[in-house]
């Protein structure tokens, strides 16, 4: 019997899968396709303390195996999620991690208040990195001394393990993870999406109206690869990485490389069965090669 | 909503930049209504990278059909797809038409410009099999943009066609048919798919006329099911304004509901 589960040190989670925030919803509209028990976690659609209108359209343009968005964090607030989402979704079992959003440093200790009255929620997962809301992508994510604001005002504001949720459009993404750890985060999640832009050679105009939005998808799994890379050897704490994972084998390729769970996202979209798929995969391939444990691969990428 | 991965295309039927398929998916066929859509995905390797969406252009009981024009990679690789081949969809989705089980003795009519004629085939069988008596409009750039006019005209339909440069039918736009004719009768119903435009202008007419109007909208999809908020229209609906998805909420909007970018109406 494979072993699968993930020990972060704050959550054990049943296996290194996870739905990535913004892809799956609040996880119930998943139901129908695959059994949410079967997951490692799910990462809620991102929560604002009041709901919130997100951008006009249009919100999407698809790029060579990518995708990009300007959503814009459209969604419910704490309130609704709370009263109506979460009493669902809390009776499966698998780590629900609430994806935490704010316009300042104290909405996001606002949510995280209001939230942890609230049974049945593993962890929180800081978006201090969605380039969709601010003009030209800015978001805490990129500066370290934002990211330890934040980071540590939520800390004190939390009982529950953090996740910070970092952003790729910096030139020194070990820097900024450094700076969460000192803060207090329990973990990483790495990373949003890359900032992109998409232009109408008929118009010349910009295809998006706030003229960036993100990218992602199987195009940016390399550069996440790296940054995995990069970080994973500077910090103590877990990483968690996201990008472009469509199959098993991106999945491995991210363990391998030191990452202690990936989330799915993009591949959601595409396929509603992608996670499981995954996991089973997994399964598959441990056996196949005679792993007791996932565990047992992470982190063995050989650079000799 | 179903997954089916294994939906055989049966029959496939082309005229220049337009296709028709015909799939067989016995569990999408059972639940769909018109005006609902499915969503295609069009290669198994993640370039395209998103499942494409196409409106339900009919059905039987083991069958479903699309009629899409070529218009980017996506359909293009679906275009190239043979009898036999295997396709993996979902569907159905979205909600589709509204008025259509009440219009018993009603005259209605659909409005389709250019490949906005997909849903409405499904849905002029639908009406008239509730008893109402459906006028087509179907209007596109030229001759060979109206390809189904055949159909329609086969299965009795009360059609009125139109082209903008002439080559067939009323020349013009087919709205602006459609306007001329209200001039002689006055419908319950009008139901329209095709260039914003085209359905700004049957809203504003609609609306002054006091014709109940429902809009099929199109749309970039990520997803189709709800997920992404990807695809979203300003939407007026009990009281509240907002950001629509229209994969969930629509893709059929009513007059009342809908709030048209750059408001001239």
């Amino acid at each position: 019997m494979t072993d699968l589960s993930i020990d972060l040190g704050f959550i054990k989670l049943k296996n290194p899968v996870i739905a990535s925030s913004g892809t799956f919803g609040y996880g119930l509209e998943f139901a129908p396709f695959i059994d949410l028990n079967k997951l490692g976690g799910i990462v809620t659609k991102g929560l604002y303390f009041s709901p919130r209108p997100g951008n006009p359209p249009p919100r999407l343009v698809e790029a060579s195996s990518g995708l990009i968005n300007a959503v814009g964090l459209q969604g419910v607030g704490v309130k609704k999620f709370s009263e109506e989402i979460l009493p669902q979704l809390r009776k499966y079992s698998t780590a629900i991690i609430v994806n935490v959003c704010g316009e300042r440093d104290e909405e996001y200790a606002s949510v995280v208040e209001f939230l942890d009255k609230e049974e049945g929620i593993s962890a929180y997962e800081l978006n201090i990195s969605c380039p969709n809301v601010e003009k030209d992508g800015v978001c805490p994510a990129l500066d370290p001394e934002t990211t330890f604001s934040v980071v540590s005002l939520v800390k004190k504001s939390s009982s529950r393990p953090v996740i910070t949720k970092l952003s790729p459009n910096v030139t020194d993404i070990a820097e900024i993870a450094l700076s969460a750890q000192e803060a207090g985060t329990d973990a990483l999640s790495l990373v949003n999406t890359f900032l992109a832009l998409a232009v109408d050679v008929e118009t010349r105009k910009p295809i998006l109206p706030k003229v960036f939005g993100g990218l992602s998808g199987p195009a940016i799994k390399p550069l996440v690869l790296r940054v995995v890379y990069q970080v994973v050897k500077r910090v103590k704490i877990p990483v968690i990485a996201i990008g472009g994972i469509l199959s098993v084998k991106d999945a491995l390729e991210y363990l391998i490389t030191g990452a202690k769970a990936v989330q799915v996202g993009t591949a959601n979209l595409i396929d509603p069965e992608a996670t499981v798929k995954i996991i089973d995969g997994l399964t598959e391939y441990c056996q196949k090669n005679g792993i007791d444990k996932i565990e047992s691969i992470i982190g063995t990428l050989s650079t000799l | 909503m179903i997954k089916d991965s294994q939906a055989r295309i049966i029959d496939k039927k082309s005229w220049n930049n337009y296709f028709l398929f015909s799939m067989e998916s016995p569990r999408i066929a059972s639940q769909a209504q018109p005006g609902q859509f499915i969503m295609v995905r069009v290669s198994p390797h993640p370039y395209p990278l998103l499942r494409r969406p196409f409106s339900i252009h009919s059905k039987d009981e083991k069958n479903i059909e699309i009629f899409f024009q070529v218009s980017g990679l996506g359909t293009d690789l679906l275009s190239q797809k043979k009898v036999d081949d295997i396709l993996d969809i979902l569907g159905p989705l979205g909600k589709g038409f509204h008025g259509g089980a009440n219009l018993n003795g009603k005259e209605v009519v659909a409005v389709g410009g250019g490949r906005g004629i997909a849903p409405l085939y499904f849905l002029a069988q639908e009406l008239r099999s509730h008893g109402a008596s459906v006028k087509v409009f179907y209007g596109g750039k030229s001759l060979e943009d109206i390809p189904l006019k055949e159909k329609f005209k086969r299965e009795g339909f009360d059609l009125y066609c139109s082209t903008d440069d002439g080559s067939f039918g009323f020349k013009g736009f087919i709205s602006d048919y459609l306007k001329a004719e209200l001039e002689k009768f006055t419908p319950s119903h009008i139901f329209a798919c095709g260039p914003e435009e085209m359905m700004k202008k049957i809203a504003r007419f609609a609306d002054k006329k006091n014709i109940a109007a429902e809009f099929s909208l199109e749309s970039v999809m990520g997803c189709g099911f709800g997920i992404c908020w990807g695809c979203v229209k300003r939407i007026k609906k009990n009281g509240e304004e907002g950001w629509v998805k229209i994969c969930e909420e629509g893709p059929v909007f009513s007059s009342e509901e809908i709030i048209w970018t750059e408001e001239e109406i």
